[in-house]
C-alpha cells in the first residue's frame, strides 16, 4: 500500500515539481522531532508535583533535542540533490474505512524543513527565555508542558503529508493556544480572551473540515500526493471553493480578516506565549497552508485573488490598529496582523510570491519574537506594567532589552542590513509586478509599519519618564537577555543570509513552490527609493508627533480614526452586531416559542387532566352501596343497550 | 313445570338481592344478598340449559359456584377484620377510602 502511495506521490511530483522519496536511513528518524515535545508535555502534564523543580529543564531539553534533530537533518537535507529532497516517513496507517484511506506518514521537503527549523529554533529560545520569565510563577511546570505540546501540535501541523494529519495538528496548535493564552485563568479577562481564540479559530476550522470533506469528494483522498496530483483534471469550481475553504481556514489560525479579532485579546497570555503564538507559531499555520496548497492555488485564480485581497486588508487594518494601541503588547500585535497580511498577500501572488511569503514568515520569525520577548522584559522590570504611557526613558535601564528591541525595530520596518528589508521589500516587488493597487498597499503599509514601530520605540525606550511611583526598571536576568541577543542577532544576518547564503531561501524552495520572475513595471532601484523614503517618511511622522514633544500620560481623545483604531476597527462590534446579536434573539425566541409552544402544550394538557380529576374524584364517595348503585344502573344500561341492538 | 317459572322465580331472588345490597348496612347481610343474586343468575343458568337441552348453563353454574365460595372466604375474612378494627359491621363506616 506504501508502494501505491509512493508511485501515485512520484506521479503527482514529477509533473510539477521533484519527486517524493521514501526515507531511509536518518531521514527515517523525522518522527523523532514530534516525539520528543510531545514526550515532554506528556512528562510534564502528567509528572505531577515531582516534576515542579525540574519541570522547566525537561520542557527545554526536548524542544532543544528537537531542534538538534532538525538541525542534523536539514544538514544531511544539505547533501542531496536540489531536486531530490522530499521524503515521506510512512509510520502507519490510521484508518480505512469506505473506501477512504488515511494514512499516518510524514512530508520533509524543503518547505517542511524550513518549518521545522523556525519553529524548533525560535521556540527553543522561547523556552529558555521563559525560565527567566516565569521564574516566579507557581504553576511553571504545566506552563512549559503546554508550550511543549505548541510545539508538538505545529510540528505535526508542517510534517503531516495528508491534511487530515494537518488538521490534527492544527487542531492541536488551537487546543493549546486556548490553553496559554487562558494560563492565568484566574483573571476573568484572560480566560474570556482564551475562549474568544478557541471560539474564533473554530470558525476557521469549519473552513478546514469542508476543505478536507470537498476533497474527499472530488479526489477520493486528502492526502497530498493524490489530491496535488488530481488537481489538473479537477473542475475548476470545485478548486475555487476548496481555496476559499482554505483560505477561511487560513484566516482563523492566521487572525486574517474577517476573523482577526481574537489576536489582540490573545495579549492576555503570559508575553512568551505571545512571542510564541506570532512568530514560530499558529498565525504561521495558516500561510503555510496557503503555500502547501500550492497546487490547488495555482488553478483557482478566483480563490488567489480572494487570498490577495484579505492579506491586503488585513495588511493595512493590522497596521492602523497597531499605530493607536498603547499597550505595547496590542500595539505589536496588530503588526502581527500587518505583517501576516503582508505573507497571505505574497501567497496569493502565486509562484511569484510563495517563496517571498515564507521568506517573510522566517525573518518575521526572528524578529517578531525579539520584539515580543523584548516587550515582555520591560514588562518584567515594570511590574508588568504594559501601557506605553508610562514607560519612557527605559533606555538607559535596560541596555541589553533596548540593544535588541530597537534591532527588532529596525528588522521590522525594513532599514537595511537587517532582516525585514530583504523579505518585505520582495514582497512588495512582487505585488507591484501583480497590480498597481496591490503594490500601492504593499507600500502604504510599509510607511504605517515604520509610523506604529516608532511610535512604540520613541514611547517605551526614549523621552521621558513617566513611570508608576512604585516601578524600579531593571535589565532582566541572563537567562532572558540570551535569547534576545540570539533573536537579535538573527534579525540582523537572517535577511541577507537567507537570501544570498547558497543560492537563497528562493532556489531552496523552488522544488516546492515553483518560481516564476516578474518584471516590474517601474526599474528596481526606483522601487526600493521609493520604499525607503516612505519608511522614513512614517518614521518622521512618529518623530514629530511622540518625539519632538512630550506624550501625555492619559491618552488623548484622538481624531476619529483613532478612536476606530482603539476598538481594533470596531471588529468586535461588527461581530456583535452580525453575528452575537442575531444569535441571542435567535435563542431568544427559540426559547420563548419552546416554553411557549412546546411547553405550553404539554403543561396545559397537565393541567387540563388535573382540573377534570379533581371534578371526576367526586364521585369516589367511599360508600359501597353507591358503588353498588352505580354498577347496578350500569348493569341496567348494559342490558337496555343489548336489547335495543337486538331488538329490530 | 314451565321452566319459565324458574326465570320468574330467578329474576324475583335477583331483586330481592340486589334490593338488599343497596339498602341494607349492615355488612353481613349485603353479603347474604350478594349469595342470592348469585344464586339467582345460577338458577337462570340451570333453566336456560334445561330450557334449550345444553349442558353450557350447567357448566357455568358449577364455575359460579366456585368463585362464590372463593368470595365467601375473602369477604367474610375482610368483614370480620373490619369488624375487630371498627367495632362496627356497618358498610357506611368504612367509608375511608375516598379521596
Amino acid at each position: 500500500m506504501n508502494t501505491t502511495l509512493l508511485t501515485q506521490s512520484v506521479a503527482a511530483q514529477t509533473e510539477t515539481h521533484q519527486a517524493v522519496r521514501e526515507a531511509s536511513g536518518l531521514f527515517s528518524g523525522t518522527w523523532l522531532l514530534i516525539a520528543l515535545p510531545l514526550l515532554g508535555a506528556a512528562l510534564l502534564l502528567l509528572g505531577g508535583r515531582r516534576l515542579d523543580r525540574t519541570g522547566h529543564l525537561v520542557g527545554c531539553a526536548t524542544v532543544i533535542a528537537s531542534f538538534v534533530v532538525a538541525a542534523v537533518l536539514f544538514v544531511a537535507m544539505l547533501g542531496e540533490g536540489s531536486g531530490e529532497r522530499a521524503f515521506l516517513i510512512p509510520l502507519w496507517e490510521w484508518f480505512n474505512a469506505g473506501g477512504y484511506e488515511v494514512e499516518i506518514s510524514l512530508l520533509l521537503d524543503q518547505l517542511s524543513m524550513a518549518f521545522v527549523l523556525l519553529i524548533t529554533g525560535v521556540g527553543s529560545l522561547i523556552h529558555v527565555y521563559s525560565i527567566g520569565y516565569m521564574e516566579h510563577d507557581e504553576r511553571r511546570r504545566r506552563f512549559f508542558g503546554y508550550l511543549n505540546l505548541f510545539v508538538a501540535a505545529m510540528l505535526l501541523l508542517v510534517l503531516a503529508s495528508d491534511f487530515l494529519v494537518l488538521f490534527i495538528g492544527w487542531e492541536g496548535v488551537g487546543l493549546a493556544s486556548y490553553l496559554l493564552i487562558g494560563f492565568w485563568q484566574h483573571k476573568p479577562s484572560a480566560a474570556v480572551a482564551a475562549k474568544k481564540a478557541f471560539v474564533v479559530n473554530r470558525v476557521g476550522d469549519m473552513g478546514m473540515v469542508l476543505a478536507v470533506a470537498s476533497m474527499l469528494v472530488v479526489f477520493g483522498s486528502s492526502s497530498y500526493a493524490v489530491v496535488f496530483a488530481g488537481t489538473e483534471n479537477a473542475p475548476v469550481g470545485w478548486l475555487n471553493a476548496i481555496g476559499l475553504f482554505l483560505l477561511l481556514a487560513a484566516c482563523g489560525k492566521s487572525a486574517q480578516f474577517p476573523l482577526q479579532s481574537w489576536l489582540l485579546d490573545a495579549m492576555e497570555g503570559p508575553t512568551p506565549v505571545s512571542a510564541l503564538i506570532h512568530a514560530a507559531t499558529m498565525v504561521t499555520a495558516g500561510v503555510y497552508l496557503i503555500v502547501r496548497s500550492a497546487a490547488i492555488f495555482d488553478l483557482a485564480p478566483e480563490a488567489r485573488t480572494a487570498v490577495v485581497v484579505v492579506g491586503a486588508v488585513t495588511l493595512l487594518m493590522g497596521a492602523i490598529i497597531g499605530c493607536a494601541k498603547d499597550d505595547i503588547k496590542k500595539a505589536l500585535a496588530g503588526s502581527t496582523m500587518s505583517q501576516i497580511g503582508y505573507m497571505m498577500l505574497a501567497a496569493g501572488l502565486g509562484p511569484a510570491g510563495y517563496a517571498f511569503a515564507i521568506f517573510h514568515l522566517i525573518t518575521h520569525g526572528f524578529f517578531k519574537a525579539n520584539l515580543f520577548l523584548g516587550a515582555g522584559s520591560v514588562m518584567h522590570g515594570m511590574n508588568d506594567e504594559v501601557d506605553m504611557r508610562r514607560f519612557g526613558a527605559l533606555r538607559a535601564a535596560m541596555p541589553v532589552t533596548f540593544a535588541t528591541f530597537a534591532i527588532g525595530y529596525l528588522a521590522i520596518i525594513g532599514i537595511p542590513p537587517f532582516a525585514g528589508f530583504f523579505s518585505k521589500d520582495q514582497i512588495i516587488e512582487a505585488a507591484f509586478a501583480e497590480g498597481l493597487v496591490v503594490g500601492l498597499c504593499a507600500l502604504l503599509g510599509a510607511g504605517i509599519t515604520a509610523f506604529y514601530m516608532t511610535r512604540v520605540m520613541l514611547m517605551t525606550f526614549l523621552g521621558s519618564k513617566r513611570w508608576a511611583e512604585e516601578a524600579h526598571p531593571h535589565e532582566s536576568p541572563r537567562v532572558m537577555t540570551w535569547p534576545l541577543i540570539a533573536l537579535g542577532a538573527l534579525s540582523v544576518v537572517g535577511g541577507a543570509g537567507l537570501l544570498y547564503l547558497g543560492g537563497g531561501i528562493v532556489d531552496w524552495l523552488e522544488p516546492v513552490t515553483g518560481e516564476e520572475h516578474h518584471d516590474l513595471p517601474v526599474p528596481l532601484a526606483v522601487l526600493m527609493t521609493s520604499t525607503l523614503i516612505t519608511v522614513l517618511a512614517g518614521a518622521a511622522v512618529a518623530w514629530l508627533l511622540y518625539g519632538r514633544r512630550p506624550v501625555p500620560e492619559v491618552a488623548p481623545r484622538g481624531n476619529p480614526l483613532t478612536v476606530a483604531a482603539r476598538r481594533d476597527l470596531y471588529g468586535d462590534a461588527v461581530n456583535e452586531g452580525l453575528f452575537m446579536r442575531p444569535g441571542q434573539y435567535l435563542t431568544r425566541s427559540l426559547v420563548y416559542a419552546e416554553s411557549r409552544g412546546v411547553d405550553g402544550t404539554i403543561v396545559g394538557a397537565a393541567k387540563a387532566v388535573g382540573g377534570l380529576s379533581t371534578r371526576w374524584r367526586r364521585w369516589q364517595t367511599g360508600f359501597v352501596r353507591s358503588y353498588a348503585l352505580t354498577m347496578l344502573a350500569g348493569a341496567g344500561l348494559v342490558v337496555i343497550a343489548m336489547l335495543l341492538v337486538r331488538l329490530p | 313445570m314451565n321452566p319459565t317459572s324458574y326465570l320468574v322465580l330467578a329474576t324475583i331472588l335477583f331483586t330481592l338481592g340486589s334490593g338488599g345490597v343497596l339498602l341494607r348496612r349492615n355488612a353481613l347481610v349485603a353479603f347474604m344478598s350478594v349469595e342470592l343474586m348469585l344464586n339467582a343468575a345460577n338458577l337462570a343458568f340451570v333453566a336456560f340449559a334445561r330450557m334449550h337441552g345444553a349442558l353450557d348453563g350447567q357448566i357455568v353454574a358449577f364455575f359460579v359456584m366456585i368463585i362464590a365460595a372463593a368470595e365467601v372466604v375473602i369477604g367474610l375474612a375482610i368483614i370480620v377484620m373490619i369488624f375487630r378494627t371498627r367495632r362496627s359491621a356497618s358498610v357506611d363506616d368504612a367509608s375511608l377510602l375516598k379521596l
